[in-house]
């Protein structure tokens, strides 16, 4: 340390423990307790980072989460490095190490520190006007643009730390662990009351806490000995969960509040290791008690951004609570008493008080007689105009301030300093009031927004509701507890306390200058480099509403959110336009209230915790034979099965060819099951498939097509009439779910008369399905009392069957328009049916096939895939499927949408086939599909939805929708494609077997 | 996130829930009947009033049920739950 600015009387610093950490590689020590910012400063390093704009030096303006400045990237591992952390809020630990942002090549000698010297050039809103021509040329300024984007640098490589969800309920939940917290939480808890407290610092008390001024006194204690014995107290309380280092990040309706706990950043980097970092507790409370306090506004004065340049009060934490001297000549300048404190503070550990500049004509309160006594200098009635030093502050210039307070007047006087405090007065942290979607009201008196009304059960107590005298705080806050609460009595009735009053306030949001405010750089977003010269700009410009101002000038729009001057942005913009700042409304305060890790929302929902994954009862056989899947909905399904070193285009016209010329299996059992029983079955299908139902007989299966109100189709699939009332229905595999919805809803809301039960069977069935030519030899080998003959089991047709002791359902139906049997088992036995029907298969070359050849045989027969030939705006007339709409039948769901003005078009979209000119072209799926390239604009009539090369047919084959298409059969087309047009005309949809004489083969 | 009273099961988080859009909407009975524009009336238009607004919910990861929600749409106070077929407790 080259300057002793470390005092020893702090009771939160363990001098006994030294830690060593680094900042921009060089190794410095700091102590158990200390923040990154504590540390920091006790090593008389101010400059920390470079603005986002202009590249300006900047230094650790405060001791909390409003930090603006002070935002370092954390650690050098490319998969736990984190960005924008703010060093006022990292607690120290072994090992730590952090880097500055936004500078190169170093934080002390940074080139876009040229920007600083442009800045003329560049004011608000400089991107938007000057990147605008000529229009082609933004992808070529995007390059630079986004290189000078951001702050840090993200991770590169997945996050290796664990990270964790829970839930909390609660009676009621406290936000802020100050002195009104420790007040509500104690009284909560006293009156049975399941109470939970939350602090987001390593420990409660709040500003109380290192309060340890003559002036401020309870019971005749010195305001922070009191407030230690209330913490104490609190331990014995059993209805009290107190959780400290834990921010509440969101408050939404209903009282559910996010918050998120830190486990581990404070620990060294070995006892870190396999914990879980951060935890999001999921809060639903009762009741709210906010009690987040307030935060010092700065003051804005030409050049007030230089490294040195300090909140007031976070130099009196730094001194009263870190030990740590900020400066050894500073000076306080103020609006308003509490930078008396600090004054206080700082001379009774013997620092330096050069003066207060106090912009006010006097002040009677007894905190700044005190200050006196102690001999501090003060300037009534002057500002600050000037502050000199680039990389750290060296002296300040102050002049007298006019009677109306808008210009200065007199002689400039210089003082040297090496740190300036400054207090702007308080803002109330009414961030989680809004955010819940409280009102606020605007009080005159002290320019502060208040909660008014609020949509929750919940108070805000103590500064965060505009108390901010010690008397009123605990008053105030201890009766409104009490009726919130219904209480009659607390612990708080008839303290005696004394405490310093504010009687004399004076408010100037920009303060004069003897120069012209042109040539002056009063800074208003600290990051973002916004000042009060671009916001008036903006209103010059036009700009009016405080949301288009925000994001025109960027004020208020860093990872701070502009939690520091965002009342100086409000205040400049409603004298400017004469409105008045009640009328003016703030801008909106949007969860989270501090920066969330990435890690901390997602919680353990990571890699293949991420989704639910599905396997079939088959699926381990698929892994064993070296199957690629594929993700159909949150199921796997097998895609192909590649033998040695097959493409998947070489697997899969072998598997198309060997089920049609032999024997091919399938996994079905991803299928939708649903079991629909009921007296009323019959009617219900009525209602939802356009077919008619009314009339299949028991132990036959029939196709049906599912519909949208609006007439387009949804669904499809067979069901099969297992008894009088018992029917089986199948859905497509990603549509299980909706379809059993969709049933339930109509079943509740429309024809709850109806008597009918739906039960999803998915995952109780296994399905193997076996087809092509051999497909009954070899079903007849695994089921041999089974009477396969067409006769007795023709096509579409259903039988109960058992294999030894196992029973079965084997259904006669076909997606490939070859002879089929699927046979369905409880899941448990599917594996090793399937490997029975394997090896009776094997003299016959049973080849298993995935879904890749499963698409292309069925295509090969112009069969549809419901999501993939249709997309929501087909009906089954464009399909080219009338013939599945029922004629007889008054109603069922969509039917008088197939005759509304728009869906008897005939130049609707309309499902053909296609087959290329040259038939070894595949056309891409999704290619769409004109008529004559010449004209323009290019009309679209259509595009390709199936497409595959069928090795039964050896040539290309694809399905599309086209305008008209049913008429143009026949009709030459073109594809275009990027580097060449591809002839295709159109044809029927079905290319092979199109009598079905296959199906009984 | 709203902390919904299922008529069924009792007060369980909005997660649990997924919403069906306007309630009350009744489908005709005689849709042959209806021109297009009367049955474009029933399958498309549908109210967006800032208010109390009554609302089909479905308790989709709880016992499945469909019920009706009174819920004020411009600060999200749910005044009533019923069930499907019941009149709306207010108006």
């Amino acid at each position: 340390m080259s300057k002793n600015l470390r005092i020893t009387n702090s009771k939160f610093i363990d001098q006994t423990s030294r830690i060593s950490f680094k900042f921009d590689g060089k190794t410095l020590y700091g102590f158990k307790g200390d923040t990154l910012a504590s540390a920091l400063l006790a090593n008389d390093i101010h400059l920390v980072g470079r603005s986002f704009k202009y590249h300006r030096p900047r230094g650790i303006m405060t001791c909390g989460s409003e930090e603006p400045n002070a935002i370092v990237q954390l650690g050098n591992d490319p998969s736990m490095t984190e960005p924008n952390t703010r060093a006022t809020e990292i607690e120290l630990y072994e090992g730590l190490e952090a880097t500055s942002q936004n500078c190169w090549p170093s934080v002390n000698f940074d080139i876009g520190a040229i920007n600083n010297f442009f800045s003329p050039f560049i004011p608000a809103a400089f991107y938007y006007k000057t990147f605008m021509w000529p229009a082609s040329f933004w992808e070529k300024y995007e390059y630079f643009i986004r290189k000078s984007a951001g702050l840090g640098k993200s991770p590169t490589k997945p996050d290796r730390d664990i990270y964790d969800h829970r839930y909390l309920h609660c009676d009621v939940l406290i936000i802020g662990g100050g002195i009104s917290g420790i007040i509500a939480a104690k009284t909560a808890a006293q009156n049975n009351l399941n109470t939970v407290l939350l602090e987001d610092k390593n420990n409660l008390g709040g500003t109380t806490i290192f309060q340890n001024n003559e002036c401020f006194k309870i019971n005749n204690s010195y305001s922070n000995e009191w407030l230690s014995k209330e913490i104490v107290s609190l331990n014995s309380l059993k209805n009290l969960t107190i959780k400290t280092r834990t921010t509440l990040a969101a408050y939404h309706s209903y009282n559910y509040l996010l918050a998120r706990e830190n486990l581990t950043d404070h620990l060294s980097l070995n006892e870190k290791k396999d914990k879980i970092r951060q935890r999001l507790w999921k809060i639903r409370a009762k009741k709210v008690i906010i009690a987040t306090g307030a935060m010092e506004r700065p003051l804005i004065f030409n050049n007030n951004d230089r490294p040195g340049i300090i909140l007031s009060s976070s130099i009196k934490k730094y001194i009263d609570y870190y030990g740590v001297k900020c400066g050894q000549k500073i000076s306080l300048f103020t609006n308003n008493d509490t930078a008396y404190e600090t004054a206080i503070s700082l001379s009774k550990s013997g620092v330096n008080v050069n003066s207060v500049i106090d912009i006010r004509d006097k002040s009677n309160s007894s905190i700044v007689k005190e200050a006196e006594k102690l001999g501090i200098k003060i300037h009534w009635k002057h500002t600050v105009v000037n502050t000199n030093g680039y990389k750290k502050i060296k002296s300040i210039e102050l002049m007298k301030l006019s009677d109306d307070g808008t210009n200065v007047v007199g002689n400039k006087l210089n003082e040297e300093c090496d740190c300036l405090g400054i207090s702007g007065g308080w803002t109330p942290r009414v961030h989680l009031f809004t955010q819940s979607g409280g009102k606020l009201k605007f009080r005159d008196k002290d320019n502060v927004f208040l909660p008014t009304k609020s949509k929750s059960e919940q108070i805000s107590i103590g500064s965060c509701n505009g108390d901010f005298e010690l008397d009123d705080v605990i008053k105030n806050s201890n009766n409104l507890i009490k009726e919130f609460l219904n209480i009659n009595s607390s612990d708080y009735e008839n303290l005696e306390i004394n405490c310093s009053r504010e009687i004399d306030k004076k408010n100037i949001w920009l303060l004069p200058s003897d120069k012209p405010l042109g040539k002056t750089k009063p800074f208003l977003d600290f990051q973002n480099d916004s000042t009060a010269k671009d916001v008036k700009l903006a209103l010059r410009e036009g700009f009016k509403s405080i949301e288009h101002v925000k994001r025109y000038t960027t004020t208020g729009m860093g990872t701070d959110q502009g939690k520091l001057s965002n009342m100086h942005a409000l205040g400049i913009i409603a004298e400017t336009a004469e409105v008045k700042m009640g009328e003016l409304g703030t801008t909106t305060f949007r969860p989270p209230y501090t920066p969330l890790t990435f890690g901390t929302i997602v919680g353990r929902n990571v890699g293949k915790f991420f989704d639910i994954t599905r396997k079939t009862p088959i699926h381990d056989w698929h892994v064993e034979k070296k199957a690629e899947f594929e993700n159909v909905g949150q199921w796997k399904r097998a895609w192909y099965y590649p033998k040695e070193n097959e493409t998947m285009h070489q697997a899969v016209q072998r598997e198309s060819k060997a089920a049609r010329d032999s024997a091919g299996i399938l996994d079905a059992s991803t299928l939708g099951k649903i079991d629909i029983q009921g007296t009323d079955s019959s009617e219900f299908l009525n209602r939802v498939y356009t077919n008619d139902w009314s009339k299949l007989e028991i132990g036959k299966c029939r196709y049906g097509l599912m519909l949208n109100e609006d007439g387009m189709v949804y669904d499809d699939g067979v069901t099969t009439r297992l008894g009088e009332n018992h029917y089986l229905m199948t859905t497509t595999t990603g549509g299980a779910a909706n379809v059993l919805s969709k049933m339930e809803d109509y079943l509740q809301t429309e024809w709850p008369e109806l008597d009918v039960y739906f039960t999803s069977v998915t995952d109780h069935y296994g399905t193997v399905s076996i087809c092509g030519p051999n497909s009954k030899k070899i079903l007849s080998k695994v089921i041999p009392d089974l009477d396969l003959s067409d006769e007795n089991f023709p096509h579409m047709s259903f039988k109960n069957a058992m294999i030894g002791k196992i029973r079965c359902r084997v259904m006669r139906i076909s997606f490939t328009g070859e002879q089929s049997y699927e046979i369905n088992v409880q899941s448990g036995y599917a594996k090793s049916l399937w490997e029975k029907c394997f090896d009776a298969g094997k003299e016959f070359n049973i080849t298993p096939y995935g879904t890749e050849t499963m698409h292309l045989l069925r295509a090969e027969k112009g069969f549809i895939i419901a999501g993939q030939d249709t997309d929501g705006t087909i009906t089954p007339v464009d399909l080219q499927m009338d013939w599945i709409i029922s004629k007889k039948k008054y109603d069922f769901v969509g039917k008088r949408s197939l005759y509304r003005t728009d869906t008897i078009r005939e130049d609707r979209k309309q499902l053909v086939g296609l087959l290329t000119d040259d038939p070894n072209e595949v056309l891409e799926e999704g290619a769409q599909i004109v008529e004559d390239a010449n004209k323009k604009p290019v009309e679209m009539l259509g595009h390709v939805t199936s497409s595959y090369f069928s090795p039964n047919l050896n040539k290309s084959i694809a399905l599309a929708v086209v305008k008209s298409g049913k008429k143009l059969n026949g009709k030459k087309m073109i594809v275009p494609m990027k580097n060449k047009t591809i002839g295709v005309t159109i044809t029927e949809t079905v290319f092979l077997d199109k009598k079905n004489k296959r199906l009984n083969a | 996130m709203f902390l919904i009273n299922c008529p069924y099961c009792g007060e369980r988080d909005q997660s649990e829930f997924s919403s069906g859009g306007e309630a009350h909407i009744v489908r005709p009975k005689q849709p042959k009947e209806l021109s297009d524009d009367q049955w474009a009336e029933f399958l498309f238009m549908r109210k967006n009033i800032k208010g109390v607004q009554f609302e089909r919910w479905n308790h989709a990861h709880g016992c499945r049920k469909w019920f009706n929600m009174a819920r004020d749409t411009s600060n999200d106070k749910i005044h009533a739950v019923y069930k499907m077929g019941e009149k709306p407790p207010i108006k």
